[in-house]
């Protein structure tokens, strides 16, 4: 039997998209959809769905996309996953779902993200989101939303299906949390995200912006004085780790976190008149690969950056970052020095000059199993740059921890959680980043919809109503 | 959104906001700050909270026209509103009943946020020393509040237009030599000022708490923009201060990168006059 490859999906031309903050995918069209689902072999036992943190019924929504019916694989794909525009964009397929498809190990596997991608577009272009109407729960139930990124969206929704009165208190002035500061739009557009927030809004689901949980209102006011039977904390990942490098202090040096949401969130695209600063120069070097790295340096040549430099002390393919991400900046003209470590930032007058690098060679496995870089002697030598960005990962948020008595931390400050998503205060519950440190949108999502059935489970209510689709 | 419901000019570039926003005032203790936000756009700018009044439901912001968004501040009257209020933000200031007498120095529009300290001092049952410093006379503002709750109350200015002339170092220096049971000083202001009080203090061996004004953008932990050095350990202005020994904080460095977007910002200042003169220009000839 004959297979046939996958189908390219189109994207905008390396040339064009770094003089805009667009899409860089711009999608299957319908035919498309139906040529690439009709490869995929609708398996008995689909090894796809083990790859999926959420288990998506994939064969299940691919076999509506062939049959031409994608309102039925909107319905299939958001009984697991309420945002498919999203996760089909950045979910590290290569390495989940798509990893296991079986067609993967002879020839290339389902293009699952942009067949996801493309029933999410086209449910947020159709206005077509979950079942509107809900039957209260009675006696009414209060629950609290801490944060508004994809673990509390998630709780939220699968809230507010059941019936539950929901409130999402965000600290900041707007929503989506790393999908809104963090992500930059070319790679998921605002627009998609407020789309995916109307639907939120739609189920009856509140949200409050600018109240950040534990200045403002402590989780014990909430549950004693204000009236909700359970909260849960979505607060995500917190500061940003620095590398102790001489000159870290110098002008031009800055957090990935600072660098993206003065970009994202200060000069949204679309809005006229902003006037944050970026504190993007004409030579950067971010320090890192893994997503956020690859983020900056291709935010920065948007932003018209003559040099965007990569610096990661280990190889190519120790990078954490998506593959396609590397690929992406590859095509777009980013320079990378692999097993280079950055020993010291150099400046003048305050202000970062270059940054002195190590060569770096492959030793034996470490701990993590990855071949340890082991520095080369007398190897230094100095990129000249006015920008250093680092890009290392993020430790957790001291807030909520310190302003909630009885709440169990574990050695690193996340949250800690039993099977439930419950934490060690009753009827506190909480999940995504601020439990795991940095992983996923898919996995924050995850752990938020399981931490809405452990809610449940704890007020003693059966989820009620499915998802179920309803055109407007 | 969040009105304005008094707007006080001191002078040209300084004035003050009543804001309503009750749930902000209930939670607000000394030593805390908001964000404010006050266009699609706009910045986000964080300002201390200088009073707040429960019973109102307001809090009191003193702000400095120096840049492009403050000037914007500048332009909101009674009853406009702002888009966006955060806080209160960052850890209260720790105080308690000592054993020893506290000074709390203020310099020019420090004193307005070092004035809740003040007062929660004194309620807490300590003997306080204040001074305040101005550029001169004409720039003094809450000698009065100051002095309810002051027991030894000193002003210094730099022309000598009132009180002591010269800085406010002087007098601090003035007054420990004269108290050797002095126990804490607080000192905000400037940094320069911050920075000269805790040479003063560190002869004395005095412990001295300051109130850092490092650039933000969040707030609340994320960025990393409001890191600075104590102790040679990276901290987060917003989650772990903004209070920090004065004595453990790299001056030289924090001065260096307040003036890290200085560039971009004069920029975004020079667009904002020529705007205005244009609006000026075109409301003259109408
Ligand atoms: C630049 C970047 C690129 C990434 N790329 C990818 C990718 O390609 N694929 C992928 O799967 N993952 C990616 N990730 C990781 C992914 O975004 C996160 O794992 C995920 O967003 C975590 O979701 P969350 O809901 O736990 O937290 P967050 O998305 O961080 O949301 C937390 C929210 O809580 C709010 N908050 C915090 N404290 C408080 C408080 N005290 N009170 C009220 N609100 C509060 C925050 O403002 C924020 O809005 C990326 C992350 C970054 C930073
Ligand atoms: C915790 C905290 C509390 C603050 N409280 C107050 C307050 O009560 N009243 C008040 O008027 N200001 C306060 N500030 C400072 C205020 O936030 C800045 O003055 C404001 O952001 C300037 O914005 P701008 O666009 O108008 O000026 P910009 O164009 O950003 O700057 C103009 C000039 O001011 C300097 N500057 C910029 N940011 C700061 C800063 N964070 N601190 C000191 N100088 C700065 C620049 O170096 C430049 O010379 C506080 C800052 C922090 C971090
Ligand atoms: S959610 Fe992610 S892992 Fe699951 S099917 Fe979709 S793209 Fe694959
Ligand atoms: S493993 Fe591959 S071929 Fe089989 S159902 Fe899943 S996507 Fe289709
Ligand atoms: S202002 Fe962003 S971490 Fe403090």
């Amino acid at each position: 039997m004959a297979f046939k490859p996958r189908l390219p999906c189109p994207e905008q031309d390396p040339k064009e998209r770094i003089k805009n903050f667009e899409d860089v995918v711009v999608g299957y069209t319908s035919e498309m959809a139906i040529e690439e689902a009709s490869r995929c072999l609708q398996c008995k036992n689909p090894l796809c769905v083990q790859g999926c943190p959420v288990s998506i019924d994939i064969p299940g929504f691919i076999g509506a996309i062939k049959e031409g019916d994608f309102e039925l694989s909107y319905s299939i794909l958001t009984d697991q996953n309420p945002i498919p525009a999203v996760c089909g964009r950045v979910c590290p397929q290569e390495v989940q779902c798509e990893a296991k498809c079986i067609l993967g190990i002879k020839h290339d596997p389902v293009s699952i993200g942009k067949l996801e991608r493309f029933v999410g577009n086209w449910a947020v272009k159709n206005n077509i989101c979950v079942r509107e109407e809900v039957d209260k729960v009675r006696p009414p139930r209060e629950v609290a939303i801490i944060g508004s990124g994809p673990a509390g969206l998630a709780c939220a929704m699968d809230l507010a299906l059941a019936g539950v009165d929901v409130t999402v208190f965000e600290a900041l002035h707007t929503f989506g949390g790393v999908l809104k500061y963090g992500i930059p739009s070319f790679r998921l557009p605002k627009d998609v995200i407020d789309a995916e927030l109307g639907k939120v809004r739609k189920l009856g689901v509140k949200f409050v912006a600018n109240h950040a949980i534990g200045r403002i209102f402590t989780i014990p006011m909430m549950m004693e004085e204000m009236g909700f039977d359970a909260v849960f904390i979505g607060t995500g990942a917190g500061l940003p780790k620095f590398l102790n490098l001489h000159g870290e202090g110098l002008n031009g040096v800055q957090s990935a976190n600072e660098f993206l949401t003065r970009v994202n969130l200060m000069n949204p695209p679309g809005i006229k008149d902003c006037y944050t600063p970026t504190g993007c120069g004409k030579k950067i070097a971010v320090i890192g690969a893994g997503n956020v790295a690859m983020d900056c340096v291709r935010t920065a040549i948007r932003l018209g950056a003559e040099r965007s430099m990569i610096v990661y002390r280990r190889a190519r393919e120790q990078a954490p970052a998506r593959t396609e991400e590397v690929h992406h900046a590859d095509q777009e003209g980013v320079e990378f020095h692999f097993l280079s470590n950055p020993i010291e930032v150099l400046g003048k007058d305050g202000w970062v000059t270059g940054l002195k690098l190590q060569k770096m060679e492959l030793g034996e496995p470490d701990a993590s199993g990855r071949r340890r870089p082991i520095p080369i002697p007398d190897s230094e030598h100095i990129i000249e740059c006015d920008t250093v960005i680092i890009a290392v990962g993020t430790s957790s948020n001291p807030i909520i921890g310190q302003t909630t008595p009885g709440l169990k931390l574990n050695d690193w400050g996340y949250v800690e959680v039993d099977d439930d998503q419950m934490t060690s205060v009753p009827g506190v519950f909480a999940g995504g980043d601020i439990v795991t440190g940095s992983a996923t949108v898919i996995l924050a999502m995850g752990a938020g919809k399981q931490a809405a059935r452990g809610i449940l489970k704890y007020m003693g209510i059966e989820r009620k109503v499915l998802n179920v689709c309803e055109t407007d | 959104m969040f009105q304005i419901i008094k707007h006080e000019q001191f002078s040209p570039i300084t004035f003050m906001w009543e804001v309503l926003a009750p749930d902000l005032a209930k939670a607000s203790e000394p030593g805390q700050f908001v964000m404010v936000r006050i266009r699609e756009g706009g910045e986000r700018i964080p300002l201390t909270i200088a009073d707040y009044d429960v019973e109102k439901g307001t809090i009191t912001l003193m702000i400095q026209a120096v840049g492009r968004s403050s000037n914007e501040m500048n332009d909101l009257k009674e009853g406009d509103y702002l888009l966006d209020l955060m806080g209160p933000l960052g850890i209260p200031s720790h105080i308690d009943r000592k054993d020893g007498r506290v000074v709390l120095v203020g310099g020019g529009l420090g004193v307005a946020p070092i004035y809740p300290q003040l007062r929660k001092y004194k309620e807490t049952g300590n003997y306080t020393i204040s001074i305040m410093g101005f550029r001169n006379e004409d720039l003094i503002f809450w000698a009065d509040k100051f002095l309810k709750y002051s027991n030894e109350f000193h002003i210094a200015t730099d022309d000598g237009s009132a009180g002591t002339k010269g800085f406010v170092t002087t007098v601090l220096d003035d007054v420990l030599q004269r108290n050797d049971d002095i126990v804490e000083v607080v000192a905000i202001g400037p940094l320069v000022m911050m920075k000269a009080c805790a040479e003063v203090s560190r002869k004395y061996g005095i412990k001295t708490i300051v109130s850092l004004n490092t650039i933000m953008v969040d707030g609340i932990g994320m960025c990393g923009s409001c890191r600075v050095t104590v102790d040679g350990e990276v901290k987060f202005a917003c989650v772990d201060g903004p209070d920090f020994d004065a004595h453990l904080v790299d001056w030289d460095e924090l001065m260096v990168r307040q003036k890290r977007f200085d560039r971009e910002e004069s920029h975004a200042q020079d667009c904002w006059d020529k705007e205005c003169r244009a609006k000026k220009k075109f409301e003259e000839g109408q």
